[in-house]
């Protein structure tokens, strides 16, 4: 099999030029997906591109990316493939006289009457994709085992068909929100990469290259009264992308270099609740 | 190699962290395709595949530093990580009066002129230069001599008195002030600030790895592992939690809330079916014909329990009780309601505290400056306690209450009061016990566990944040 990736620095690069910011554990994780062939869980708090780095991926590959959004009730049905029942009730009664039975029921458990859901989709698609499983912890424990046959062998059985190999090993990505603990199985058959807030180097540069028109001096600015808002005991803590926003919207304002004023009067983009706000102004004694 | 590798998987185990066959094998595959030279790659391909909890993480961290921190290219050791060779250099390093790594000649400089040094990086926020200070800093102060039985700490106290870290930290705040030539705002003060205690905590950390290492060194991997071997953060005692455990206590508490409160919603809808709703059943009949072949059930809603939790709050099992009340708190939304008494010899209600405010912390603050929960002496006196509780609140204990008791019913030799339990019992729901103290020491000396306990529904031994988990979820 060949390899999708040469070198962890090549992920790393290769992630940078779809404005993906992967930091050394990050690259290395999916260096190594590819290379043990083993699906990656992502987990960590929310908003810091856990789903943005399964897209990036797909984008940097030219992959196409197929999307699994996990709910509770989520079923077979859903994830992995139906029969097209309405289908094959038309080609019952399409010719009834001409076909003996066993032509009709071979037939109708054919893969033309098979509807294809992402996960079969996955394994069956000739050109590259990236399967994205997100907020996998919304599921059952019970219908984590649905996962399991695909995560470790890349192979969906089917009763009437027999078993559906892949035909390539695509790249996987789960990402959880950690509401529940996986189980263990799930667990067991994934690399599991956390990913946490970035530090303020890695921050800068993310502002950096997500907003346009913003100086190198107000993004250094903007990383460090984050990490300085990030050090307090907060319900929620800002994330990555409540930062971009936050700086999105000092540079439409037309800010060059933030004062006690605005940062005051923009506070409330970073942080949600009132309480936090409240508290980040005492403590970065910008409330007067 | 091989056997390096299966040194430190069998010290991960020993630390707690359940590490499969199957995870370990995938370690081993995925160190064939990352060079061990990349020392950051390489530690995080090993926790790709062994570590699948994230609070597990710092744990893996401290093992893996003393099972490869002799080796990496900084450090100029060869694969094989031979530690005797390691120790002679360094000796003759010392002798020869010659810093490694970028900071030739560091020797012949007089400690001024080394804090200049080191103010410059800390500044600059230089990693190889400070690496290489901390290095000098320990060569110098730390004292270290092979097979001293000292601990790691003693070092670590050593070296850093003798930097005086906190008096760097005003300079580096002084040039500050000086680099824009006048007063800082209120926010660039603080910011500065952040910046540079930032910088000093990485130099920190460089110098504990640096002792780490050389502690390594000296008395080799496995009794290194042994002695800086901590229990995992939900395995910490509550009873004997240093502070740096009980901060990442807290830091683990939210995430378990979260999940506790998501796992309890889930039980409580899909617990059991609740009788037929005629109107959904026929509805969906229509669609069979007018045949009910589909029956529909009404959504089950049980009654949430409401819950009294009192709670001891002196100082030996103050740690406990503040951290039940806390997780109680964060996840009140399971209970139909929630108040709370805490004692020593008094009797004191703070549910207002928690109501008026959202952020638990400034609550548990006011519940330990404000209550006043002492009657004589300050010593717990369990008897007069819920005597008190019992004339001013037994009356409002309903038939949906359930009462938790928090304590370990060390009693000073005072009266017991256990009818007061009795009494509870007969009126609550339920009346649960829980007892911070490990089983085997309850009921001796001044404990009296086993007399309340025989009119409670259950005494439950909750020494750490597993088995306050596994006890909460039992309750809503």
């Amino acid at each position: 099999m060949t390899h999708r990736f040469d070198s962890v620095q090549i992920v790393r690069e290769g992630l940078k030029d779809v404005h993906y910011l992967a930091d050394d554990g990050i690259a290395g994780v999916v260096f190594l997906a590819d290379r043990l062939a083993k699906p990656v869980l992502v987990e960590g708090p929310a908003g810091t591109g856990k789903t943005q780095l399964a897209k990036s991926v797909a984008d940097f590959l030219g992959a196409r990316l197929i999307r699994l959004q996990c709910y509770e009730g989520l079923d077979e049905s859903k994830a992995l493939y139906e029969w097209n029942y309405k289908k094959q009730l038309l080609r019952i009664q399409a010719d009834r006289k001409s076909d003996s039975w066993e032509d009709v029921h071979d037939d109708i458990f054919g893969e033309d009457f098979l509807l294809t859901r992402p996960l079969l989709e996955a394994i069956t698609s000739e050109d590259p994709v990236v399967l994205l499983i997100d907020e996998v912890d919304r599921v059952e424990v019970e219908t984590e085992a649905l996962l399991l046959e695909i995560l470790s062998e890349y192979q969906v059985s089917i009763p009437e068909l027999g078993t559906i190999q892949a035909k390539q090993i695509p790249l996987v990505f789960l990402t959880s929100n950690n509401t529940r603990e996986l189980s263990e199985a799930l667990k067991r058959r994934c690399l599991f990469l956390h990913v946490d807030y970035p530090d303020m180097e890695r921050e800068k540069e993310i502002v950096l290259t997500r907003v346009e028109g913003i100086t190198e001096n107000l993004a250094d600015q903007i990383a460090r009264i984050v990490r300085s808002i990030r050090q307090l005991d907060l319900k929620k803590a800002p994330s990555v992308s409540e930062t971009i926003d936050w700086a999105r919207t000092l540079v439409l304002l037309g800010i060059e270099h933030i004062e006690a004023e605005q940062a005051k009067e923009t506070l409330h983009i970073l942080l949600k609740y009132q309480t936090d706000i409240a508290k980040a102004a005492k403590e970065l004694s910008i409330e007067k | 190699m091989l056997d390096l590798l299966s040194g430190f998987i069998t010290e991960l185990r020993n630390a707690g962290l359940p590490v499969s066959l199957t995870e370990n094998l995938d370690a081993m595959e995925a160190i064939k395709h990352i060079p061990m030279e990349d020392r950051d790659a390489f530690k995080y391909a090993l926790a790709a595949t062994l570590v699948k909890n994230n609070s597990h993480w710092r744990s893996f961290e401290t093992v893996f530093e003393v099972y490869f921190s002799l080796r990496g290219p900084e450090y100029a050791i060869d694969g094989e990580g031979n530690a005797d060779e390691f120790w002679r250099e360094m000796q003759e390093q010392q002798r020869q009066g010659e810093g490694n790594g970028g900071s030739g000649g560091m020797e012949g400089l007089s400690p001024e002129e080394l804090m200049n040094i080191l103010m410059k990086a800390l500044m600059a926020g230089d990693q190889a230069m400070m690496r290489a200070l901390a290095r000098q800093a320990v060569q110098r102060f730390a004292g270290m001599e092979p097979g001293r039985p000292v601990g790691g700490t003693y070092y670590l106290y050593r070296t850093l008195r003798n930097l005086d870290l906190e008096a760097m930290l005003e300079k580096l705040m002084e040039i500050s002030r000086q680099e824009v030539s006048g007063e800082l705002t209120a926010l660039e003060e603080r910011l500065e600030r952040d910046e540079h205690e930032d910088q000093i905590e990485k130099f920190k950390q460089e110098i504990e790895a640096e002792i780490r290492r050389r502690l390594v060194a000296d008395r080799g991997v496995e009794a290194m592992a042994k002695t800086l071997r901590k229990p995992l953060p939900e395995d910490v005692e509550f009873m004997h939690a240093s502070r740096d455990e009980m901060q990442s206590l807290k830091k683990a508490l939210q995430p378990l809330t979260r999940k506790l409160a998501a796992r309890l919603a889930r039980k409580r809808r899909h617990g059991r079916k609740g009788p037929l709703d005629f109107r959904s059943t026929v509805r969906h009949s229509l669609s069979y014909g007018g045949v009910p072949a589909d029956p529909q059930f009404k959504y089950p809603r049980p009654a949430k329990p409401e819950l009294m939790v009192v709670a001891d709050i002196s100082g030996s099992v103050a740690a406990f009780a503040r951290f039940t009340l806390m997780l109680v708190y964060a996840i009140q939304g399971q209970f139909s309601k929630v108040r709370s008494f805490v004692f020593i010899d008094g009797l004191d209600e703070v549910t207002e505290y928690f109501k008026n405010t959202e952020d638990i912390s400034v609550a548990i603050h006011r519940v330990n400056t404000e209550a006043d929960v002492i009657w004589v002496d300050g010593h717990s006196d369990y008897g007069h306690a819920f005597e008190v509780f019992w004339n001013k609140f037994g009356k409002e204990i309903g038939p949906k209450t359930t009462v938790l008791l928090l304590g370990d019913a060390r009693n000073n030799y005072h009266a017991s009061g256990s009818w007061v339990v009795k009494e509870m019992r007969q009126k609550a729901r339920h009346v649960y016990w829980l007892n911070p103290e490990p089983k085997s020491y309850w009921n001796t000396g001044d404990s009296i566990v086993g007399e309340y306990g025989t009119f409670t529904d259950g005494v439950y031994e909750c020494r750490n944040m597993r088995q306050l988990e596994a006890f909460v979820e039992k309750l809503a």
